[in-house]
């Protein structure tokens, strides 16, 4: 299925990322394994899309490549028209530097910085950034700036990344499973920040999870199974991250 | 402050033992870089503007004696701008509360003061009054040996009266910087004094009125010592010149320019062990802080950090490592520097030594310690540059272990399982084992090459003393005597035995290659003074005709057994021969030329005569003795060997004491600093591991012999590597050290040895013993939860 047979697109919106046929080997030695056999698929400006599929499926894969952390084996990926599948690295760091906001299911935040100070690694080597008090006031954690990471909790610690992500404003959020080391209340309150900053900042917003509950807060659902797109649907009515359930 | 500096700074502070450690093996190397080098800078700029000050001659000459007509025509030899003719003779003196005689060197000086070569600077006192034949002024180590003040008196035997010598001033010249007396191993500023003198009142003593016996020129800026030296010598051939010798090969100027080469290369060559060991130490510690942060760094490349900065930020971390150490040891050297400088007090005489660190010597140790952090930072930069950002953010794969050679040589089942492990872990990572071996090695091959001169002083004077020179005392006459002279010296009070010598001043020439000694006449079986190979260890006869040189008079005149070298005597009718080298021996003692005795008297042209002796005495009548040889006007010198140990072993002894400690300690500061490290980065990368089997219920201790039992391993490995290493270096420095004046040998004995890896070992198990607290505070269940 190709993102072109969705009927319900609207012809006239931005298209942000665009992958055509993206194919990823990895060589292990004795093995090879095929994480993505021939992916086709689109995101559009202030899109929220939710890549769901089970571990292994290849959807973290997929994310990496779209963020410029990795290359496709074979096939075509392109960011506003500007081809990173053939991009040398320098490109990729710059782009990665300028346009993306990534957030990881291991929050990945450096330990011996404060929050505060996690998200002033971003703002500094950013243009035009948030404040990174504001940045984390937008998450909810104004009053926690001064916390090193093993102070907080998990949710806040990964809400601490999101703030870290979207400092730098930038045109797309990658989340890679955000609520996967979450419990509910805590996965819930971490997709309402990620649901308005969508919303609020009109960012494009790419979240893969293998929590089909989360589905529903998206505007577009893709599932992927076996490195291939599986299906694709659109939500009518999108549900409000608090009212989800898993 | 940026954030990833705030990064660097927390990050250091958690590895802040790690960290030190690495810190002060490179402040030991930054340490003797500075203490070695200022010291060698203070001493050239010190001698330099003392040699300009009091103008130190380019040309220097004896002979027997010249009219002081001469004295235009040698300054009027192209290219020198000044000339002085002194009257320069040694004597024997008569000190109170001395014994035996000492020597003194009488050098003549004007009577009104004006600007001489070679001047003097007087430390005290005053200068010497006119129609004052007994004043003098006195050498300042020698005044300070017998704690001489102006006004005292030293008794000497002035060709054969005895003079009581005024001291009027104390004193220092150029020329003699390093006093010694020719053919002493050290000085000995209690037996060996220089003191100036009215010129006239000396010649008048020596019958030298209208005359002199020594030479001293300063050359023009740009003239040709040699080509000056040819037309002084043509000058001085007809009067008994002796040859004149450059300011090279002058003997103070010779014997501290040898000692600033020795600074000047050991300050280079040994901090560079200590800056290498400091590169390999923060390259294994920077590896694993890459590893442990392999997701950090995914991150930050993930949030566009380029490579350029992450690479900056490991290589800040190596640099702040290696600055602090650097700075530490900067401040150290400094103040260590001034001590060595206040030492090389007891050997040289400087009006003032001044000490001071020059700005170059301190950028270079910045740049050194620049240079050993990036070194040392290199690999694990490259790493972390390497590393891609998709695949870091997955948890490192199992480590890859296999089967380690003691099981695949089948004694497997020999193994426990704890010592499995340690085999399999110290095989997995064959090169960081291998550095680590090494660095170990390397603290046991400093701590030998620091302690070995112990054992080869020992055996320096134990074949110089004991099997060579077996005389108790050495006596030259002022003049060569018939036969009869021996038997003088055997009726002289408590002289057991006595043989005979006769010695020739001469010059050695093989083609270009030239060199001015006194060949040694011997009896063929001597029995009192040997000639000894050291190689063999066996006491060399001397030809009948012939003749047998030292090794290092072999290497200078390029010649071997069979070869002809030409001698030119100094002396009497100045013979000049062909002469068949027929052995060359192994000595410790420099230059030196041997022939039979009755050779020596055929090359002289000349009877039985001898010119000193060699003798054994009954050590009760010692006093008696001594007091002969002060009122013999026919002895002009005399040796005592026992003198010249007990010189030899204070001199040295408080030196190398000194040397020693500082050597163990820094050579520990490489063991410590390798062995924590080790052991720090072993704990740090299998605590899972071994809280792992804690919580499976093996006992603190058995874990902590699998850590440390794996650092013993290593440790043991190290000590025979370090032996040999030790070996090697010391071996190559002693070469290096090889000067035309001494030969120091290389031995280490077993139980220098074997104090050396009980040191190694003594530090490896206290550092051993440090990480050992960490692992008992291990905390099982955090160790566990982690993710990875």
């Amino acid at each position: 299925m190709t993102p072109e047979a969705s009927p319900s697109l609207p012809a006239d919106t931005e298209i942000v990322f665009e992958a055509v046929g993206v194919t990823k080997v990895y060589d292990m030695g004795e093995v090879k394994v095929h994480a993505l056999r021939g992916v086709d698929l689109r995101l559009y400006a202030s899109e929220f899309l939710v890549l769901l599929g089970p571990s292994g499926s290849g959807k973290s894969t997929l994310l990496n490549i779209l963020g410029g952390l990795d290359l496709p084996t074979d096939g075509r990926v392109s960011y506003r028209g500007r081809n990173l599948s053939g991009a040398d690295d320098a490109t990729r760091t710059e782009y990665r530097r300028l346009h993306v906001g990534f957030v990881f299911q291991f929050y990945n935040l450096i330990p011996s910085l404060t929050a505060k100070e996690n998200v002033a690694l971003v703002t500094e080597i950013s243009r035009n950034p948030l404040s990174p008090a504001d940045a984390l006031r937008i998450v909810g954690l104004g009053d926690r700036i001064n916390h090193f990471p093993a102070q907080l909790s998990g949710g806040e610690q990964q809400r601490v990344a999101i703030a870290r992500a979207i400092a730098k404003r930038p045109d797309v959020l990658l989340c890679d499973e955000p609520t996967g080391a979450l419990d509910i209340t805590t996965g819930v309150v971490v997709l309402e920040a990620i649901d308005r900053i969508n919303r609020e900042l009109g960012t494009a917003t790419a979240v893969i999870t293998h929590n089909a509950a989360v589905a529903e807060i998206a505007d577009r659902v893709i599932q992927i199974s076996n490195g291939r797109i599986a299906s694709e649907r659109r939500n009518e009515t999108k549900l409000p991250a608090r009212e989800l359930r898993w | 402050m940026a954030a990833l500096n705030r990064k660097l700074l927390r990050d250091l502070w958690r590895i802040k033992g790690q960290a030190v450690a690495i810190s002060l093996v490179i402040g030991v190397g930054v340490l003797m870089y500075i203490m070695y080098l200022s010291t060698f800078y203070s001493l050239q700029l010190t001698r330099s503007t003392y040699y300009e000050r009091q103008r130190f001659a380019h040309v220097f000459a004896s002979l027997k004696r010249a009219p002081l007509s001469l004295r235009n025509r040698i300054a009027s030899i192209p290219g020198v701008s000044q000339a002085e003719t002194r009257v320069v003779v040694d004597v024997t003196l008569d000190v109170e509360g001395l014994e035996e005689p000492a020597t003194g060197r009488l050098v003549s000086i004007p009577e009104q003061r004006r600007e001489i070569l070679n001047d003097i600077v007087l430390s005290s006192g005053r200068y010497i009054e006119p129609k004052r034949p007994d004043e003098v002024i006195v050498s300042e180590g020698f005044a300070l040996a017998h704690s001489l003040q102006p006004g005292d008196a030293v008794g000497a035997i002035l060709n054969g009266r005895r003079r009581s010598l005024q001291i009027v001033g104390i004193g220092l010249s150029p020329e003699y910087i390093y006093t010694i007396r020719p053919g002493d191993l050290i000085p000995d500023d209690a037996r060996f004094g220089i003191f100036w003198m009215e010129r006239r009142a000396l010649a008048a003593a020596f019958d030298m009125e209208g005359g002199f016996n020594d030479v001293a020129l300063l050359l023009m800026p740009g003239a040709l010592p040699e080509a000056v030296i040819e037309d002084l010598d043509e000058l001085l051939r007809p009067y008994g010149g002796w040859g004149a010798i450059p300011r090279d090969l002058q003997l103070s100027h010779w014997s501290v320019e040898n000692e600033l080469k020795g600074l000047q290369g050991a300050g280079v060559a040994v901090p560079m062990v200590f800056l290498a060991v400091a590169a390999f130490l923060l390259h294994v510690v920077l590896q694993r802080i890459v590893a442990v942060q392999r997701e950090q760094i995914a991150t930050l490349k993930a949030l566009g950090y380029p490579n350029r900065l992450i690479a900056m930020h490991y290589t800040y971390w190596a640099l702040a490592i290696s600055l602090g150490g650097t700075f530490a040891g900067t401040v150290g050297g400094a103040l260590l520097g001034r001590g060595m400088l206040a030492m090389y007090n007891d050997f040289f005489r400087f009006p003032i030594l001044t000490y001071s660190v020059e700005p170059d010597v301190v950028a270079g140790a910045v740049i050194i310690g620049i240079v050993a952090a990036i070194f040392g930072a290199n690999s694990a930069v490259r790493q972390a540059v390497r590393l891609q950002p998709a695949e870091a953010m997955r948890p490192e794969p199992p480590a890859k272990y296999r089967v380690s050679l003691v099981e695949r040589l089948g004694l497997g089942r020999l193994l426990s399982q704890p010592a499995r492990i340690i085999l399999r872990n110290i095989e997995r990572q064959p090169l960081r084992s291998l550095i680590a071996v090494g660095g170990i090695a390397c603290s046991m091959a400093i701590l030998i090459l620091g302690t070995f001169s112990i054992d080869s002083l020992d055996l320096m004077m134990d074949v110089q003393f004991r099997l060579a020179q077996r005389q108790d005392v050495q006596l030259t006459f002022v003049e060569a005597v018939s036969p009869a002279g021996i038997h003088s010296l055997e009726s002289l009070p408590g002289v057991v035995a006595a043989e005979p010598t006769r010695s020739a001043p001469a010059r050695l020439r093989s083609g270009k290659n030239v060199r001015q000694l006194a060949i040694t006449g011997l009896p063929e079986t001597a029995e009192l003074y040997r000639v000894f190979d050291v190689n063999s260890m066996r006491q060399v006869l001397l030809p009948r005709d012939g003749m047998v040189v030292s090794t290092s008079l072999a290497d200078v005149l390029d010649i071997s057994p069979g070869d002809e070298v030409t001698v030119e005597v100094l002396v009497g009718r100045r013979p000049v021969r062909e002469v068949m080298v027929t052995d060359v021996v192994g000595q410790y003692m420099g230059l030196a030329a041997y022939m039979e005795i009755d050779a020596v008297r055929r090359l002289l042209r000349e009877g039985p005569t001898l010119s000193g002796g060699y003798l054994t005495v009954d050590s009760a009548y010692l006093p008696e003795l001594f007091r002969s040889i002060k009122e013999t006007p026919a002895i002009a010198g005399s040796g005592l060997k026992g003198a010249a140990l007990e010189a030899f072993t204070e001199t040295f002894a408080e030196n190398i004491g000194i040397m020693i400690f500082f050597n163990v300690l820094f050579a520990s500061i490489i063991a410590f600093g390798v062995v924590y490290n080790a052991a720090r980065v072993s704990l740090a990368e299998r605590s899972r591991e071994l809280a792992s089997l804690r919580v499976m219920g093996f006992t603190r201790k058995e874990i902590s012999a699998i850590l440390l039992g794996e650092l013993g391993v290593l440790t043991l490995l190290a000590l025979p590597l370090g032996m040999l290493l030790g070996y090697g270096l010391s071996a190559l420095v002693v070469k290096a050290f090889e000067t035309e004046l001494y030969v120091i040998p290389f031995a280490a004995s077993p139980p220098t040895y074997a104090w050396c890896a009980l040191a190694i070992l003594v530090a490896s198990a206290l550092s051993g013993l440090l990480v050992r607290k960490k692992l008992d505070h291990l905390d099982l269940l955090e160790v566990l939860k982690s993710k990875e």
